[in-house]
């Protein structure tokens, strides 16, 4: 009996020693990874805090010592995100739609989602590559639709991918009792697998849409940049990430301290369109 | 094998002795006649040379333990297996003399007329009202009155009414499990079916919700023919007119209901209903 009991309790001492050892490395670990994070978003906030003015919303990027903004990248970035997720998000919602719906059982689904999991995890670089090749190449020159097309290609295997889990969580209950209705196919998709699945699917597109704001690679070969104000999608058009990377590397501190405000500018576009994703994944029945 | 096993109290029910005593065959309709009906699953042949007829406005219960094939059977009725491959049947299925199975059939008017109510409550993720009226709407045009009247019979018919008329606008997905239950079923209704199959519509209810869904499906036997699957006897004998008992793929017996629990002809059934198997 005593004998039991002593070696239960080293069994037990050696448990809560590893115990404490995992609780201390999980603890370092997150501290780190946090710590990483504020300091970041420190940074960040102090450095761009300086620049931050009216003027970054109502004025064009300036030559270098010159006042001015950041108004033409935004509205350029605005209309490219846009478009690209216009574009896209149709392309993702179908294919993942015949994914889950239609072609459950069929092996090209099982070779579709294998190659969008490729495309999911593809360097973007390659996708403005692919882009420069089909439209700017022919074209002759940049221009802010092939870079809405570079956005869209990168949009649409987030939606495949986030459409097709959602609609495989619809429960086959669910699908049954719409069919045994004498529910034709398309309007079970439509009025009940799409309703059950809306909160994930509206999930899937907002990271989409964060996941582009931030894409430098595949708009430097496709919409290139524009130091002037541009609506015209026929010709090159500047954009946020573009004019980062073009501020951030000159030696001028003006501009480097606009390239600061614009980061933060994107970071806290994408902060919003995560809570946003959260709020919306979060009120699902 | 003792005598004193038998003496269940599924033999002694009142209500069954009281109401549906004398059921035969004799002069009724047959609904749907099932004949030399094969089901497979893959390779896998989960149904043998089932035979068996509903009868019009009545009540049959399908039981047999787990594995058995009678929701397999239940969902041939509608065809509902149609929505996976890899499953067929082979054999004939008349509703109203016309074979269910043949590949011209058109499948959605067939379930419009063949409604089902599944084991785990299904509500639409939409409003109380939507969830009747959208299947209404499938195949009817209704005027907004029209459609008020019919959502309010279904629900009424379902005995939800009472409890929902005040929240018609409030998701299905807020009722709680016997309320979500008698949705799906005035749901099924509102259709306006000749059959409608139950697979186990009460296994997942409380005592109260079940006795409110058996005192509904006594009602609805009326205007409908009604197949109901259950894994509780007491049920089978409570609600049905007529008992099928099933096993391993195999319709073992089928009678009038106090005939299947008081005397039933074949070993196999007097061992199930008595509590030796299953």
């Amino acid at each position: 009996m005593s004998d039991a009991t002593a070696s239960m309790s080293g069994l037990y001492a050696g448990r809560r020693r590893r115990n404490a050892i995992v609780l201390t490395l999980s603890f370092t670990a997150t501290a780190i990874g946090l710590g990483i994070l504020v300091l970041i978003l420190g940074t960040l906030i102090v450095e761009s805090f300086r620049g931050l003015s009216m003027k970054v919303f109502t004025e064009m990027t300036p030559p270098p010592g010159a006042d001015g903004g950041l108004l033409n990248p935004i509205v350029g970035s605005l209309i490219m995100t846009v478009l690209g997720v216009f574009i896209g998000t149709p392309i993702g919602i179908l294919a993942g739609t015949y994914m889950a719906e239609y072609g459950r059982y069929n092996k090209v689904t099982h070779v579709i989602r294998f190659i969008n999991d490729i495309l999911l995890s593809a360097p973007s670089i390659i996708i403005g590559l692919f882009v420069y090749e089909l439209v700017v190449a022919p074209m002759g020159h940049f221009s802010g639709f092939a870079g809405s097309l570079a956005l869209a290609v990168l949009v649409i295997p987030v939606v495949v991918r986030t459409t097709e889990d959602m609609l495989m969580l619809v429960p086959r209950e669910l699908r049954e009792a719409s069919s045994a209705l004498g529910m034709p196919k398309a309007s079970m998709i439509g009025n009940i697998c799409y309703r059950a699945a809306r909160a994930g699917m509206i999930t899937g597109i907002l990271l989409a849409i964060a996941r582009i704001s931030g894409e430098t690679a595949p708009l430097l070969f496709t919409a290139l940049n524009n130091q002037f104000f541009s609506l015209n999608l026929n010709a090159p058009m500047a954009s946020l990430p573009a004019v980062i990377f073009q501020f951030a590397l000159s030696p001028y501190a003006d501009w480097q301290r606009l390239a600061w405000v614009g980061a933060m500018i994107i970071t806290f576009a994408v902060l919003g369109l995560s809570i946003l994703a959260r709020t919306f994944s979060g009120s699902r029945k | 094998m003792s005598i004193a096993s038998m003496d269940t109290p599924v033999t002694h029910m009142p209500h069954m002795a009281v109401g549906h005593a004398a059921q035969s065959a004799a002069g009724k309709k047959e609904k749907i006649s099932i004949r030399g009906l094969n089901f497979f699953y893959g390779e896998n042949r989960a149904l043998k040379d089932i035979n068996v007829p509903l009868y019009e406005r009545m009540v049959t219960a399908f039981i047999g333990p787990s594995g058995c094939g009678k929701s397999t059977l239940l969902r041939i009725l509608n065809r509902i297996y149609d929505l996976y491959p890899n499953q067929h049947a082979q054999g004939e299925v008349l509703l109203d003399g016309k074979n269910i199975l043949s590949p011209g059939l058109d499948i959605n008017l067939l379930r419009a007329r063949v409604g089902m109510v599944f084991q785990k409550p299904t509500p639409f993720p939409m409003t109380i009202y939507e969830n009747i009226a959208f299947g209404i709407r499938l195949y009817e045009t209704l005027s907004k009155s029209e459609m008020d009247g019919r959502v309010e019979s279904s629900l009424r018919r379902a005995a939800l009414w009472e409890e929902v008329k005040d929240k018609l606008n409030t998701s299905g997905l807020g009722l709680s499990g016997g309320q979500q239950q008698r949705l799906c079923i005035a749901r099924s209704v509102a259709v306006k079916p000749e059959v409608i199959l139950l697979d186990e519509p009460c296994s997942a209810l409380d005592p109260i919700s079940t006795a409110k869904i058996e005192e509904l499906i006594d009602e609805l036997k009326s205007d409908y023919t009604i197949a109901i699957v259950t894994h509780n006897m007491q049920q089978a004998a409570r609600v049905s007119n007529f008992t099928a008992f099933m096993y391993l793929g195999e319709l073992i017996e089928f009678d009038a209901t106090d005939k299947i629990f008081t005397t039933p002809s074949d070993r196999r059934t007097q061992d199930y209903i008595t509590g030796r198997f299953g």
